[in-house]
């Protein structure tokens, strides 16, 4: 199999694409935000909860559509969120999605496995301040 | 010529110009469907790029040493050669070789659309344009204050050419349409577009990167007073396209880009222009990629335009036929039995386009997924993207049917 077939499509991405673990919206979150991969079509907002100090991730809710990798890894993030410290979300990078994803990522599609992780940290970036935009893109991050 | 005295192509002769089909991957040999993205180049064409190199290569126009007059010949004759190949009577004077469609169509924009056009005039699209030539026009109407309009798609893929006679009125300054859609495969009737436009002292811009390749065309036949096309999507390389423009037309505006060659006589205060086309070609040119597309233009007429049309039409029916048959899958365009270009976009409910495209690669075949280059049509045809297979002359239907197996790997790992 070539790098970026069906390899990437293993049994647990197709089972958080086919039933996306916590879904939804939350009722009163601390922060919402949006991002897309505008030529993909990829699409994610996410409400996120924090803790009343505000240093630890209590709930996490995802909506979004797109491709199986773009909405897989923005499930299997949301679960891995729970309880997470937000200075580890702020630190997490592209690496730790590929190995949350637990398979190779083709350099075409990237793009789509990190885009749900993004959106967490740019939502929690504006937050805190630290960071000005409307919305994530994903297009001047290659 | 009627279809039916047309001879099939020699598909199998015509491949073994190509050595790329032979690649395999993992063990499969290479399916390429993504034609309308960039064809692949034939041997001759190969070897006309190598013999330029080895035999010819010198700076054109400027040199007086056997070599440089060669090339400048050489790359002269290309022009007129492109001229012939779309019927475009005035020869090189007609034909400005540029980077690709986009700088055929910006260089309309810039040297004619900026300084002709105002608060009050209309420039008339269709939605089903490339962004080329959408974003383009959007992006002069904004500093000239001029406005897009854009003639609706019917459901069967088609224009609504009610629409465009309501919209084509005697504020249109510019009717830029798209010949072939690379997202429908749909044939545009430009020219029945072009009567209208005339009919309303506009020009009329057909973007004919989807139709020159995969088509007779002929811009008298079509009264086009711009067509703009590209190389590499017609068996020639990346780096050239060409705009095509009415002698008179081009002889009115003003040049694009600024530089060397294109100028007559410089002083410090002023400068005047060369003749047509040059003019219009500042620096040094795309030289051996405008040689190598006139060897393009040989290949395919040896070919034969009417059969590769035929052929590339044939393809297209059949991959739709096949792609319908299991009842998941969408077709955007018009339906089976319309004649449409070599190119069919689709989705299958459920996978996404990009999804569908990896998997694909796993059996060696190469399609296109995306947007196309069409966000606003996408974005009306409510889907965010969608994946396409096109066809050129080396295609067989047997690449087909490994599609559509491969699409059938996807749906069962998706199901």
């Amino acid at each position: 199999m070539g790098i970026g077939g069906s390899d990437m499509y293993r049994q647990q991405i197709l089972d958080h694409y086919k039933n996306p673990r916590n879904t939804g919206e939350l009722e009163d979150p601390t922060f919402t935000h949006v991002g897309e991969n505008p030529m993909c079509g990829d699409e994610i907002r996410m409400d996120v909860v924090l803790s009343e100090d505000e240093e630890t991730i209590e709930q996490v809710a995802f909506r979004g559509d797109g491709c199986a990798i773009s909405q897989a890894s923005a499930s299997m993030l949301s679960e891995r969120l729970h309880g997470m410290a937000v200075e580890e979300l702020r630190e997490m990078d592209r690496d730790d999605i590929v190995d949350m994803l637990g398979v190779d990522i083709s350099p075409m599609r990237i793009k789509c496995a990190v885009l749900a992780e993004k959106v967490a940290q740019d939502g929690a970036n504006i937050y805190f301040d630290e960071l000005d935009i409307e919305r994530t893109t994903t297009e001047d991050d290659d | 010529m009627g279809q039916t005295d047309i001879e099939p192509l020699d598909v199998e002769a015509i491949r073994e110009e190509y050595p790329i089909l032979q690649r395999e991957f993992g063990g499969e040999q290479l399916v390429y469907l993504d034609n309308a993205a960039t064809t692949q180049t034939p041997d001759r064409v190969v070897d006309t790029i190598a013999h330029y190199y080895r035999h010819t290569n010198a700076n054109v126009h400027r040199g007086l040493h056997q070599l440089s007059q060669e090339a400048s010949i050489a790359y002269e004759e290309a022009h007129d050669r492109v001229a012939e190949f779309i019927g475009a009577s005035g020869g090189r004077e007609e034909i400005v070789f540029t980077k690709n469609t986009t700088e055929s169509e910006n260089l309309v924009a810039y040297a004619w659309g900026l300084n002709e056009l105002g608060p009050g005039d209309e420039v008339v699209l269709t939605e089903m344009e490339h962004h080329a030539s959408l974003v383009t026009w959007q992006q002069i109407c904004k500093k000239t204050g001029a406005t897009c309009r854009y003639i609706e798609v019917e459901e069967d893929g088609t224009l609504d050419m009610d629409h465009a006679r309501e919209l084509i009125g005697d504020d249109t300054a510019m009717v830029s349409v798209v010949h072939v859609s690379n997202t429908l495969g749909t044939v545009n009737p430009v020219s029945e577009l072009a009567d209208i436009a005339h009919d309303h002292d506009a020009y009329i811009f057909v973007d004919g990167a989807q139709s020159v390749p995969n088509r007779p065309v002929d811009v008298e036949a079509i009264d086009a007073d711009f067509l703009a096309f590209s190389g590499h999507k017609m068996a020639g390389p990346t780096g050239i396209g060409v705009l095509y423009g009415k002698k008179h037309i081009l002889e009115e505006m003003e040049p694009y880009l600024y530089g060397g060659m294109m100028i007559n006589k410089v002083t410090f205060e002023d400068s005047t222009w060369h003749e047509l086309p040059w003019k219009f070609e500042a620096g040094t040119p795309v030289i051996c990629q405008g040689i190598a597309l006139a060897e393009a233009c040989d290949y395919l007429d040896d070919i034969g335009m009417d059969a590769i049309r035929r052929h590339e039409n044939e393809l297209a029916q059949y991959a739709i036929e096949q792609l319908e048959g299991e009842g998941d899958i969408d077709i955007l365009g018009p339906p089976a039995g319309v004649e449409r270009g070599g190119l069919v976009s689709f989705n299958l409910n459920s996978v996404h386009a990009h999804d569908l495209s990896s998997i694909l690669n796993d059996s060696a075949v190469a399609i296109r997924a995306g947007d196309h280059c069409t966000q606003p049509l996408h974005d009306k045809l409510g889907v965010p993207a969608s994946a396409r297979a096109s066809f050129y002359v080396y295609n067989t239907k047997e690449e087909v049917d490994k599609l559509v197996e491969a699409i059938d790997d996807a749906r069962q790992l998706f199901a």
